[in-house]
Formats: structure tokens, C-alpha cells, sequence
């Protein structure tokens, strides 16, 4: 129900954010338009009808998918933006696995040597990780890795999903290491916010609970440090990263947007840079909804995945 | 999540001297804590650098120089003057440019916060204290904001707006609100049990008094830390608009753009391009950040116990 109010609510901002700059007519038309020219598309477009008509039939037209032709590929928006979604999504994956992946063991780390040389190098390491931008960080990384040492790929993808979706999946796993190979720097540049906050939530959540009555008692049963911290502990310490998760995501995406003009990668953001230097505005609309969507329904799986996780939640 | 009012002390003291006793804390606390004064002193510098920056700028950062394109840091040009920090692709000197640059990043910075701050206190506190269907109204608008990764929105306001500074101000501002909204409405739901504000209305003041005067003053501690942390999101979010070329127009110096234009010299090694205008980023969201976790724990010492 929430969500559907919410997603209501996205193509309210995306019809009004068309509508804020004036008459939406200019959008689409080059600047030497004749004046006919500008008349014939905006009776095409229907941007001479009243609002309430123009945001219903937009609200159908998106609900099919139906953004319009981008101006500079002549074909649905949809489809440009749909072919480029794959790359995007591997990224964003990538890094969220990387992000989560390494920030458990960190901020774990850092709360076992609370006040120690290994806590304050985490926690000065997570607060600069906080502090760069995700582009500059890949810009030096192509700089130093890319072009100095010569470690990592400065561009390009190797695609993993496109052929899975397309059911090849021998090929698929062939592609997965030289795949994770050229992913590596975005991924990191992507995702190195989120390593550095959530090592730093998880620092502070593994703190509180290993304060509780429940690890004392599992302490007292007898039970190895090991166990406590493993078993006990962190089930509990990393509840508040799951539930950021979904959020995360969204957030990743939206670097993704960013860094892959840096490593020139072939997905929505690029397809949205270029898109915004050509005010190519229907593939700009599709890109950013189809990502809207994307992040409510991961927001919803997430809900769900919680209320399993920690039965106190009820949906 | 409530926080300490301002407690009066209960020995003799005017206010005057309260709040003097507060400002020697919170300097002792800030030179205790060693990584804020060095957050303070890189904002001062930064401050200074943007108030200043005409002044200190050895060239004016537009002026183009074809002879002197792609100059290493360090270069002499004509004239005993020096690029220390090497000059770019037009010849524009990189040092005058990041000088240039510190006045949109700080004024973008605090104005989006200013814009989303005001729009987020008022609707936070019209929510918090009137409940109902008012709240419900704010608090699904808020969802539905929220349920777009920002720099998309911004994006696409952008797209459509075109570039310039206000335009920036303003997406990015309007970016903020919910995050005071939600804070504000928490703080005061609580507030309003209080016993000092029934005393208000019993008083018989109007309600946007006991909003502005009586409720506020007693939320705003939570407000500066969000607002510290959130001026180092709203600056890392304009340099990556800048980044993307939706940024101020392109005669005005950025950090942002200075990257963007940093990128088609990588493969010739011009390092400085890349690397002078980055840092200036990372000092300054650096600075606010840290500075936001201090006054965090200093404005509430119980959250320090697990940090």
C-alpha cells in the first residue's frame, strides 16, 4: 500500500519536474525550431491539453513503459535505458557485496580493539572514506592502479548478466572473472561511502550489544570468545546494516550514475551523462523512474527480509 | 532521543555568563579532541580562502594563456609570476581557479542548508505538534522524496531548470528537508508534553510563539550536528553535479568542474589537474565531518560512551 502511494508520488515529481522550467514544448525541439515546428510537437506531445489530462495520460504512458523516443538514438527511451540497465545493475551488486562484505570485518574489528592503534586506523581510514568524492577517488585510482602501476583496467565491461538473461549461461560464466576484473576500481570508488559508514555502524552496534545481558550470560555459560562474538554478538550487531540495505542500494545507484562516466562504463550513467549533455530529457525521465522503481521494490524485499530476520517486526 | 535543555545551572550566573562558560567548553572540548581544532583550522582556511580569494589569486582564474597551457606546478610564467600548481588545459592558472572554486562550494553548501533546513524545521515542527493529517501529509510527502536516490532528482530538476548557482542552491536544498522534518517532528512530539510549554499556552501565546520561541530554542542542538554532517553531503553532491555539467555556468570555477575537465589529460600524466581540486574537496567535507562529530559528542556526551 505504501509503496503504492510512494510510487504515485515519483510520477508526480517526474511529471512536475518536466513542468517546473515553463512550457515543457522546448524540451523537445532543437533551439532553431521554427515556429510551426514548435506547434506540430507540442500538439504531438500534447503539452496543449490541460495538466490534469497531460499527468494522466502520462501516468498511463509510463505505467506501459512508455517514455517517449529518445532525441538522439530515434527509438523508445525505454529500450535505450533497458539495454544499459544490466552493466548498471552488475556494478551496483559489486560493490554492495564489496561494501558489506568488507565493512563487517572492519567495524567488528574495530570494536574488539576498541580505543587500540587498529580501532583509530579503521576509524581515521572510515572517516576519509567518508570525506572523498566517489568520481575523484576513481580518478586516482585510474591514475595510480590504471595508468602508474598498471594493475586494473582503466575502462570498458565485460558483460556477466547480458548473456544470463539471454540464457547463455556458459558464456555468462566464462565472462565472471574478467567481468569482476574490469569492475574492481568502479566498484571500490562506488562503494567506498558505504564501507566507511557502515563500518563505522557497525562499530558502534557491535559495541552496544556486546554491553547486553544476553552475550554476559553466553560469556559467563563458558562459551569461547569466538563463539560469543559469531554467534551471538554479530547477529545482532549487523540488524541496522541489514535494514539500511535497501537504502544502500538506492544510494550506490546513484554513484554508480557518477563514476561510470569516470571508467567510461557502459551503463545507465553514462547513457544519463550523455543524455544530459544532448538534453536528451525522455532517456533522462526513463533512467531515472525505471531507477526509482527498482529502489522501492528492493526497499519492500528488504522490509520483508527484515521482518524475518527479527521477529519483533510485524509487516 | 531527547537531548539536554539548557539546563540552568542553579548557582548565581546571568546568562551572559552561562553562555560564556558554554563557549570556554566547547573550546576546551575542541582543542581536547585535537582532530576538531584541525577540522576547525581547514575551515578557517577554507573560510578564508573564499572570502579572501580575489586577493590571495595570482591570476584571474579565467584569464586563458595558450602559451602557458598544461604548465607543471611550480612553472614561472611571464613577469616573476609562478603557477604553483601548474595551469590547465587553457592555460588558466589551477592555484586561482581552486581559489575561486572554496566560494561555491561553501556558499552552495550553506545556502542548500539554510533553504532545507527552514523548509524541514517548519514542516517538522507544524508536524510534530498538530499530529493528525497534517502530519500524515508532510511525513508521506517526505517518503516519497526520499524513495529517489537524490543526486537522481537532482539530476533531473537540473536537467530541466538548466545550470546556475540558484538553481543548484535550491534542488539542493529542497534535497534536505526531510531529514530535518523527520528529526524536528521527533523532537518536538516530545517537546510538547513538556511542562514549559503547557505553561506557554496556558500564557495564552500564539502558536507560532510557542513553536519559534518556546519549542525551538530547546531542538536546536540536534539541528547544528545534522547541519555540519549535511553541508559535507550538500558540497560532495554539488561537486559531483558540477562533474556531470550541471553545475554553475562554465565561467565560474568549480572544484567540480576543474575534475571534469581534469579527466581528457589522465592518459597524459597531468596530475595536477586531477589532483589539486580533489584534495581541496576531501580537506573541506573532511573538516565538516569531523567537526559535525564533534559537536555530536559534545552537545551530547551519552552518545559518546559507544563511540
Amino acid at each position: 500500500m505504501q509503496s503504492v502511494v510512494v510510487l504515485i508520488g515519483v510520477t508526480l515529481i517526474s511529471f512536475f519536474a518536466l513542468q517546473i522550467g515553463g512550457d515543457p514544448t522546448y524540451l523537445f525541439v532543437s533551439e532553431n525550431a521554427s515556429t510551426e515546428e514548435i506547434e506540430r510537437t507540442r500538439q504531438m506531445l500534447g503539452f496543449d491539453r490541460p495538466l490534469y489530462i497531460q499527468y494522466l495520460s502520462y501516468v498511463w504512458n509510463v505505467a506501459q513503459g512508455d517514455f517517449g523516443n529518445s532525441l538522439s538514438y530515434r527509438e523508445p527511451a525505454m529500450g535505450v535505458v533497458l539495454e544499459a540497465m544490466p552493466a548498471t545493475i552488475e556494478l551496483t551488486i559489486f560493490s554492495l557485496v564489496l561494501a558489506i562484505g568488507l565493512s563487517i570485518p572492519l567495524g567488528i574489528a574495530a570494536a574488539l580493539y576498541r580505543g587500540k592503534p587498529v580501532d583509530g586506523g579503521i576509524m581515521t581510514f572510515a572517516m576519509l572514506g567518508q570525506s572523498i568524492p566517489n568520481f575523484w577517488m576513481g580518478i586516482m585510482m585510474i591514475m595510480y592502479f590504471g595508468l602508474y602501476l598498471r594493475w586494473f583496467p582503466i575502462s570498458g565491461h565485460v558483460p556477466f548478466l547480458e548473456p544470463l538473461f539471454e540464457g547463455d549461461v556458459a558464456t555468462a560464466f566464462k565472462n565472471l572473472p574478467q567481468s569482476l576484473y574490469y569492475m574492481v576500481m568502479p566498484a571500490l570508488a562506488v562503494g567506498s561511502y558505504t564501507l566507511a559508514r557502515n563500518a563505522r555502524l557497525i562499530r558502534s552496534s557491535m559495541l552496544e550489544v556486546l554491553q547486553q545481558d544476553y552475550v554476559r550470560t553466553a560469556r559467563s555459560k563458558g562459551l569461547s570468545e569466538r563463539r560469543v562474538i559469531f554467534h551471538h554478538a554479530m547477529r545482532n550487531a549487523w540488524l541496522p546494516v541489514v535494514t539500511m540495505i535497501g537504502l544502500e542500494f538506492g544510494f550506490l545507484l546513484g554513484g554508480v550514475v557518477v563514476v561510470e562516466t569516470v571508467f567510461s562504463y557502459p551503463g545507465i550513467g553514462r547513457l544519463v551523462f550523455n543524455a544530459i549533455n544532448q538534453r536528451d530529457i525522455p532517456v533522462v525521465q526513463a533512467s531515472v523512474i525505471l531507477i526509482a522503481v527498482i529502489f522501492i521494490v528492493l526497499n519492500l524485499v528488504v522490509d520483508l527480509i527484515y521482518a524475518r530476520l527479527d521477529p519483533r517486526v510485524k509487516l | 532521543m531527547s537531548k539536554a535543555h539548557t539546563s540552568e545551572s542553579g548557582s548565581a550566573g546571568s546568562a551572559a555568563d552561562y553562555r560564556r562558560r558554554e563557549w570556554r567548553r566547547a573550546w576546551e572540548s575542541m582543542v581536547a579532541s585535537r582532530w576538531a581544532l584541525i577540522g576547525m583550522i581547514i575551515l578557517l582556511v577554507v573560510t578564508f580562502a573564499a572570502i579572501f580569494g580575489p586577493l590571495l589569486a595570482p591570476f584571474d582564474p579565467n584569464r586563458q594563456n595558450i602559451m602557458m597551457r598544461l604548465m607543471e606546478p611550480g612553472s614561472d610564467g611571464a613577469r616573476d609570476v609562478t603557477y604553483w600548481l601548474g595551469s590547465d588545459q587553457l592555460g588558466r592558472d589551477v592555484l586561482s581557479r581552486l581559489l575561486y572554486g572554496a566560494r561555491v562550494s561553501l556558499l552552495v553548501g550553506v545556502a542548500a542548508i539554510a533553504v532545507g533546513g527552514v523548509i524541514g524545521t517548519i514542516a517538522g515542527l507544524v508536524s510534530g505538534y498538530f499530529g493528525g493529517w497534517i502530519d500524515d501529509i508532510i511525513m508521506r510527502l517526505g517518503d516519497i522524496q526520499l524513495a529517489f536516490p537524490f543526486i537522481l532528482l537532482a539530476i533531473m530538476f537540473l536537467v530541466v531548470l538548466g545550470p546556475g548557482l540558484v538553481n543548484m542552491i535550491l534542488v539542493l536544498g529542497i534535497g534536505q528537508w526531510v531529514t530535518y522534518a523527520r528529526i524536528v517532528r521527533a523532537q518536538t512530539l516530545s517537546q510538547r508534553e513538556h511542562e514549559y510549554v503547557e505553561a506557554a499556552r496556558a500564557m495564552g501565546d500564539s502558536t507560532a510563539m510557542i513553536l519559534g520561541r518556546t519549542i525551538l530554542p530547546n531542538i536546536l542542538a540536534p539541528l547544528t550536528v545534522i547541519a555540519s554532517f549535511n553541508v559535507a553531503g550538500v558540497i560532495l553532491s554539488e561537486a559531483a553535479l558540477s562533474f556531470l555539467g550541471l553545475g554553475v555556468p562554465p565561467s565560474v570555477p568549480t572544484w567540480g568542474s576543474m575534475l571534469s575537465e581534469s579527466r581528457d589529460h589522465l592518459l597524459s600524466n597531468k596530475w595536477w589537474m586531477a589532483v589539486f581540486p580533489g584534495l581541496a574537496i576531501v580537506l573541506t567535507v573532511l573538516a565538516f565531518n569531523i567537526i559535525g562529530d564533534w559537536l555530536r559528542d559534545f552537545l551530547d556526551p551519552r552518545l559518546k560512551e559507544n563511540g
